[in-house]
């Protein structure tokens, strides 16, 4: 089967195939030339349907969907949308997020939105439906907080994540409000961010911890443990186990001069103990590049407990991109491929479990996210 | 009928056309028979809660609209434009 880079940029999307080994891959596209794109996401249950979560500069959100791998797509009947009239006024500003349902319920997608709002398709991604249980749980606002509390360009509900073992079992997490768990496919939900920091905000006065208002900027699910969620949040990076209801900040033990503040988290789809971090400087003005202007992939190994430092083939110094949220990826192949696209527009690979990596691509827009799947 | 202006980054819902009919005393009512003959087309203009999106601008005639559910004079043209944004 062949490996396909879905790639999502501020300016259209480009498809990268590899056909047998993961050394050649070709470039396809664009797609939605001049359209915002936040998310191209392939259906695992059937590896052939595409859904992109697009945004034409001067219009409406929507979603568009293929049947045939991204040669041709149609708009959804339905895109995701709050109800007219409803009390807080709210509008889809973009889609930003997409992630495909349960193996065992085909047809079932999950999108994010900005502003927060989580929605369901039960066909395929043609018609969206809000879910109520959390777009108008009571406590929903105060969760998501005020326009100061979200990122630049509007708050995100992204890292909506199924239980493979359990349909009804969802995370979702929102920049800014935090992480928040459903055990029953959406109705309730309950705030998940003990133990995780916000140093955003003043200690409470009561020595208490906030539950809610944090910042996960990518959670992730290990598909081998699906007790343990990872976590790179705008104050650190963190694990879970549940049934635990605590965060543990494992990226205390990366190095001191690095820190551990970044965007994507990627965690290994055999190896629950394996992930791999892209931190970001976030001292004094928090310019959300490489440390020192060089770049450089972060593994460990144990859960965790050591980071290891892997930066061969990047550049040694004067690097200065950012790589986002949507934005690193890896496949289920082995040795697992790493796969992450910049800012400025590159496309980096690894086919060594980031041992190193190669540039394949150098000049696309800036990317917003990137997707990998063996594509039928 | 009343003839609509639609812009380049509508034209994908219109078969390429940057003109066409639409019935309706109303921007509101235009918006809406657009969207039966086009579907798709004003939910990319006009946001759920019944609000022009940022980056669109309503004429009628010449004069720019704000108001959905104004009158419109009998055989003024609406024009849908993609106000300046991007880069």
């Amino acid at each position: 089967m062949p490996l396909s880079l879905y790639v999502a940029t501020r300016k259209g999307v480009w498809i990268a195939s590899a056909a047998g080994s993961r050394r050649s891959f070709t470039l396809t596209g664009p797609s939605f030339l001049g359209q915002q794109c936040h998310h191209v996401v392939l259906d695992p249950r059937d590896r052939r349907t595409l859904l992109c979560a697009s945004r034409q500069w001067h219009l409406g959100p929507t979603v568009f969907r293929s049947e045939d791998g991204g040669a041709t797509w149609k708009e959804a009947e339905a895109p995701p949308r709050f109800p007219t009239g409803e009390p807080r006024g709210r509008a889809v500003d973009h889609v930003f997020w997409l992630t495909p349902g349960h193996a065992s319920e085909p047809g079932v997608w999950y999108a994010g939105t900005s502003p927060q709002g989580l929605f369901r398709s039960e066909d395929g991604g043609r018609s969206w439906a809000p879910v109520s249980g959390f777009n108008d749980h009571p406590d929903q606002a105060a969760w998501v907080g005020s326009d100061k509390d979200q990122t630049p360009d509007g708050g995100k509900l992204h890292s909506v994540l199924v239980d493979p073992r359990d349909p009804a079992h969802l995370y979702l997490s929102m920049s800014g409000g935090g992480t928040f768990e459903s055990r029953d496919r959406g109705a309730g939900w309950s705030p998940l961010n003990l133990g995780v920091a916000m140093d955003f905000a003043p200690p409470k006065e009561d020595g208490s911890e906030y539950t809610y208002g944090h910042d996960p900027h990518c959670v992730v699910l290990a598909p081998s443990r699906p007790d343990r969620l990872w976590q790179q949040n705008h104050c650190g990076l963190y694990r879970i186990d549940r049934p635990s209801d605590r965060w543990v900040r494992v990226g205390r033990n990366m190095p001191a001069d690095v820190g551990d503040i970044g965007f994507p988290i990627v965690v290994h789809p055999r190896d629950p103990d394996t992930a791999w971090a892209f931190p970001m400087d976030g001292t004094n003005d928090w310019p959300r590049t490489p440390p020192g202007g060089r770049p450089a992939v972060f593994r460990t190994r144990d859960a965790g407990a050591t980071w290891e430092r892997r930066a061969e083939g990047f550049p040694a110094g004067q690097a200065w991109w950012t790589v986002r949220r949507q934005c690193l990826v890896g496949d289920t192949r082995d040795p697992v491929g790493l796969y992450f696209g910049t800012t400025s527009g590159q496309v980096w690979a690894s086919d060594d479990e980031g041992e190193s990596f190669r540039l394949l691509f150098g000049d696309l827009p800036q990317i917003h996210a990137i997707s990998v799947a063996e594509s039928a | 009928m009343r003839r609509v202006h639609v812009p380049s980054q509508l034209r994908s819902y219109t078969g390429g056309r940057a003109e066409v009919e639409a019935d309706g005393d109303t921007l509101d009512a235009v918006l809406l028979d657009l969207d039966r003959r086009f579907p798709g087309f004003r939910f990319r203009v006009i946001d759920e809660q019944d609000r022009i999106r940022r980056h669109i601008l309503l004429f009628v005639g010449s004069e720019r609209s704000g108001e959905l559910g104004a009158a419109l004079p009998p055989g003024a043209e609406v024009h849908v434009i993609g106000a300046l944004s991007g880069g």
